[in-house]
């Protein structure tokens, strides 16, 4: 919960910076997804905690030093703020100026997400569907988990009423709102990330108030496998398409007859894949928390 | 000089803490909020070099003229999302290790481990 | 489509991760994969060719130039390492479908490889790019895959190994992570180039001193450099042994290039001397990592174990070359770059063939060894010698270059200190063959290795005695990449 918190307050620290994209995100990630994983493993791990502290007087001292060095570190730094730091003047400047003109589109955020270093979102999107993998192998052991669910979900379901009516108005609300943010990206903050992780919540909210097994049957996870991997060869594909456009990889310009129009076109794909694979991953990665707890509390 | 560095100051500080976590604490999931704590300070330090004075959102507007630096946006924005990758694996590490030792302390599982 | 060799370097694996999701048989999601290695092969062979024939070649990525796009950069330093992390993954690959057979179970197969292409997309994708934060995001990727692979272990300690490995692991990038952030706030560029134009003029200032910490001691961490080395031999020895041999033969060859380029190439040889004594700390960590690896290692009733803690004490060689300070002996570093990954992947993958039969690689199982899996043991004889230096082997002649620098410099402590390393490498090597040949096993049968496993291990020995007699090939491109990074930038 105090993680929640942490993310919420970090979240509107980056607004007060005017990062509203990263707030965004970090406001789902923080807030959203963090402590429902947290939550999710700490069923599992349990939460006795023992006060075994080590070599504290060590650690404090490296940790010092680190902070020491750091300090040192930003006494030749430009001022907080100070427009003309290097950060601002170097390569940043031409993203500002130019890609209104060159990209077509307001978001300048959206602009170096998806075009100018489109090959490290192409890199986050693929961090992603590492992650996802890692998790399935890491806790899906096959058999048994599957029968086991069926009850525990018809308890869920008679002890919130209430949270059941109000969600189903609010689950669907929320997919389209998921749906805005997907396609609103190239003009205020949001983009494929934060839409897949918003669809994602709300399937998982379902999850948690209809059980998972219902879930399941809605979204199969063998479905969402197939889509996760889609996602990245989706991004990967549009690099592909642009080699036989004969330009480098992940150039848009020449999707269409004008090149800021294949570059709407190549970034529209590009978020769709980003949102394709982080809306899977989130699912199975809850899936395969969630699974895990009931197939183990079962289990004793 | 100095009030102009205090932001970044606060940020070290906290990055500390997180660092300090890591490294002391006995239980792998609070090393963890330790972790998330450390990598989310060096998040909020990028974006503080991203901020222009008297700048607004990166998004064109009319009548702005002074925008902040979206570069680190960008970049925070796939660090964060790798940051939650790495924290999923992590915790599908932690709930793994519960299962095998029976416990999520370090001393335990080293206790554990020299026994067999 | 040659000109796309940069950039297909690093796709082919990359793409061909999920495709192999989508395929979910093992079998099939291995062949797939071995033929997706074995093109990332030819194509780091054709790009070693073209760096030599045309010099460094560059490749904007979404065609925005450098520094406004991510520009994939390859030199002949970066084409060399491709050409050895491509090389060992593909043969490696290949012997993965037997080897893991008995140690990860048959559902989890498919994804096994899966993750086994993310992390080599990972590693390639570390070396090729020129973009530094591409660098973190890759070295994510890689880092990633190998947490989850090395938790495949059959012992439950693997989960903790990898647990362990993954807080270091983040907290090393994380350091990275911050070493980026200070330099871009004082350059505004994330390019590596761009970026050693302009930090010449900002020598003397505290923050880029402060990134360079950073950065170092990131990678480190990563490098399991003495005394950052704690996570290595557990995570080596728990890890499925093909695993083990794939990251040893790779990983931690792939953190010395990033040492080395963010060292040499982006802030430049001349701004470590002037700052800091950096060669004298490497000169005194290689040294004490190589002794005390040694000593450890020589105590090791595990075998894979014994392996891991000799890694160690031959990335102190390494760093010892680096810490010369003369192109000689980044020479020296370099070619043991791709020496140490052919002993130590034909090590590590007879160890998998012992594995594989036995279940452990406990020393107890050597007793007879000789007699059993005559082939097997000959590879591990030949991998020893190999690992001590003996002349007509590959480890001879990292150690003759080693050297060579160190009497350049008219070092003569240092030259009797690695000769000395040497000589502890003999002991636990002689330990091995000791048990192996001059020992009776018990009575159980056991016949030699499967030929799947045999032919790639055989294969890499083989190596590790052609590149002992006809050094050209490494020593060309070893020598022409230290010159060139000694002769300024990239």
């Amino acid at each position: 919960m105090l993680a929640g918190i942490y993310g919420l307050l970090s979240a509107s620290f980056f607004v007060s910076m005017d990062a509203v994209d990263v707030a965004f995100t970090e406001a789902a990630v923080g807030a959203g997804v963090f402590p429902l994983l947290m939550l999710t493993a700490l069923t599992v791990a349990g939460r006795y905690e023992q006060t075994a502290h080590r070599r504290p007087r060590a650690a404090f001292f490296l940790v010092l030093v680190t902070g020491a060095l750091l300090i040192l570190g930003t006494l030749d730094m430009p001022p907080f703020g100070s427009p003309d730091a290097p950060a601002h003047t170097h390569v940043a400047a031409r993203y500002i100026q130019a890609s209104p003109t060159e990209i077509g589109i307001p978001n300048m955020v959206t602009s170096v997400l998806a075009d100018y270093r489109a090959f490290d979102t192409l890199g986050e999107v693929v961090v992603v569907f590492t992650a996802v993998v890692g998790v399935l192998i890491l806790l899906t052991s096959g058999e048994q988990r599957q029968q086991s669910s069926p009850a525990n979900a018809v308890e869920t379901m008679r002890s919130h009423m209430i949270l059941r009516v109000v969600s189903k108005m609010l689950i669907p609300l929320m997919l389209l709102f998921a749906l805005y943010v997907q396609f609103h990206g190239e003009y205020g903050p949001g983009g494929g990330f934060q839409a897949g992780v918003i669809f994602a919540a709300a399937i998982i909210l379902y999850a948690m108030l209809f059980g998972l097994a219902k879930a399941q049957a809605a979204i199969k996870p063998s479905i969402l496998r197939l889509l996760a991997a889609f996602g990245v060869l989706l991004y990967g594909g549009v690099g592909v398409v642009s080699f036989l456009t004969g330009v480098n990889y992940l150039d848009y310009s020449r999707l269409a007859a004008d090149p800021v129009a294949g570059r709407h076109i190549g970034i529209l794909v590009i978020e769709l894949g980003v949102g394709i694979t982080v809306a899977a991953a989130m699912i199975l990665i809850f899936y395969a928390f969630a699974g895990y707890a009931t197939g183990r509390v079962e289990a004793e | 000089m100095l009030p102009e560095l205090y932001n970044y100051w606060v940020v070290i500080i906290l990055m500390m803490i997180g660092f300090y976590i890591v490294i002391v604490q006995g239980n792998l999931i609070k090393k963890l909020i330790g972790l998330n704590i450390f990598q989310t300070s060096v998040f909020i330090f990028y974006i503080s070099v991203g901020k222009v004075a008297g700048g607004s959102a990166p998004i064109v507007a009319e009548g702005v003229s002074v925008y902040s630096n979206p570069l680190p946006h960008v970049l925070i924005l796939t660090a964060i999302v790798v940051g939650i990758a790495t924290m999923a694996l992590a915790l599908a590490l932690v709930v793994r290790i519960k299962n095998a030792y029976g416990t999520v302390e370090e001393e335990e599982l080293q206790e554990r481990d020299l026994r067999c | 489509m040659l000109s796309h060799l940069p950039i297909l370097q690093v796709i082919v694996p990359l793409l061909a991760a999920p495709a192999c999701l989508l395929l979910d048989r093992a079998r099939a999601a291995w062949l797939f994969a071995c033929m997706a290695s074995l093109v990332s092969v030819a194509i780091s062979g054709l790009l070693v060719f073209q760096v030599h024939q045309f010099g460094a070649l560059s490749y904007s990525l979404g065609g925005w130039d450098a520094p406004w796009g991510i520009e994939y950069r390859i030199d002949l330093l970066s084409a060399y390492v491709l050409l050895i992390v491509s090389g060992i993954g593909a043969l490696m690959m290949l012997a993965a479908n037997t080897a893991i057979r008995t140690e990860v179970p048959s559902e989890r197969q498919p994804l096994f490889y899966v993750l086994y292409m993310l992390c080599l997309a990972g590693l390639l994708g570390i070396v090729a790019t020129g973009d530094i934060f591409n660098v973190f995001v890759f070295l994510e990727i890689s880092s990633l895959a190998t947490y989850a692979l090395i938790a495949q272990g059959r012992d439950r300690r693997a989960l903790w190994a990898a647990y362990q490995y993954l807080i270091v692991g983040t907290i090393g990038a994380t350091f990275i992570l911050i070493g980026i952030g200070f330099l871009y706030s004082l350059t505004g560029t994330l390019n590596m180039q761009d970026l050693a134009n302009r930090l010449p003029a900002l020598e003397n200032s505290a923050t880029a001193f402060t990134a360079f910490a950073f950065l170092m001691v990131g990678v480190c961490l990563k490098l399991a450099l003495f005394p950052l080395h704690l996570w290595l031999p557990n995570a080596y020895a728990y890890a499925p042994s093909i695993v083990t041999a794939f990251l040893a033969a790779t990983a931690t060859k792939v953190a010395v290039y990033l040492l080395i380029r963010f060292h040499f190439s982006v802030f430049g040889v001349g701004f470590a001397a002037s700052v800091l004594p950096l060669h004298s700390i490497f000169l005194v960590l290689g040294l004490v990592g190589v002794f005390v690896a040694s000593l450890v290692a020589i105590q090791q009733p595990n075998v894979k174990r014994l392996f891991a803690y000799s890694s160690v004490a031959q990335i102190g060689y390494m760093i010892i070359g680096i810490g010369i300070g003369s192109a000689t002996g980044l020479q020296a570093t370099l070619l043991h770059l791709f020496n140490h990954a052919l002993m130590k992947g034909a090590l590590f993958l007879a160890l998998a063939a012992v594995v594989f039969r036995f279940g452990s690689a406990d020393i107890r199982h050597f007793a007879g060894l000789g007699q059993r899996m005559p082939w097997t043991m000959a590879i591990i004889v030949i991998g020893g010698l190999s690992l001590i230096g003996v002349p007509g082997t590959v480890g001879f002649i990292s150690k003759w270059y080693l050297v060579l620098a160190a009497l350049e410099r008219d070092w003569w402590p240092l030259v009797i200190a690695v000769l000395l390393g040497s000589l502890l490498a003999v002991i636990y090597i002689w330990r091995l063959v000791e048990v192996a040949y001059f020992r009776k096993g018990e009575d159980e049968v056991c016949r030699e290795a499967p030929l799947s496993l045999l032919i790639p291990t055989a294969i890499l020995a083989l190596a590790n005695i052609y590149f002992g007699i006809d050094t050209r090939l490494p020593v060309y491109l070893s020598d022409s990449a230290a010159q060139m990074l000694f002769g300024g930038g990239p």
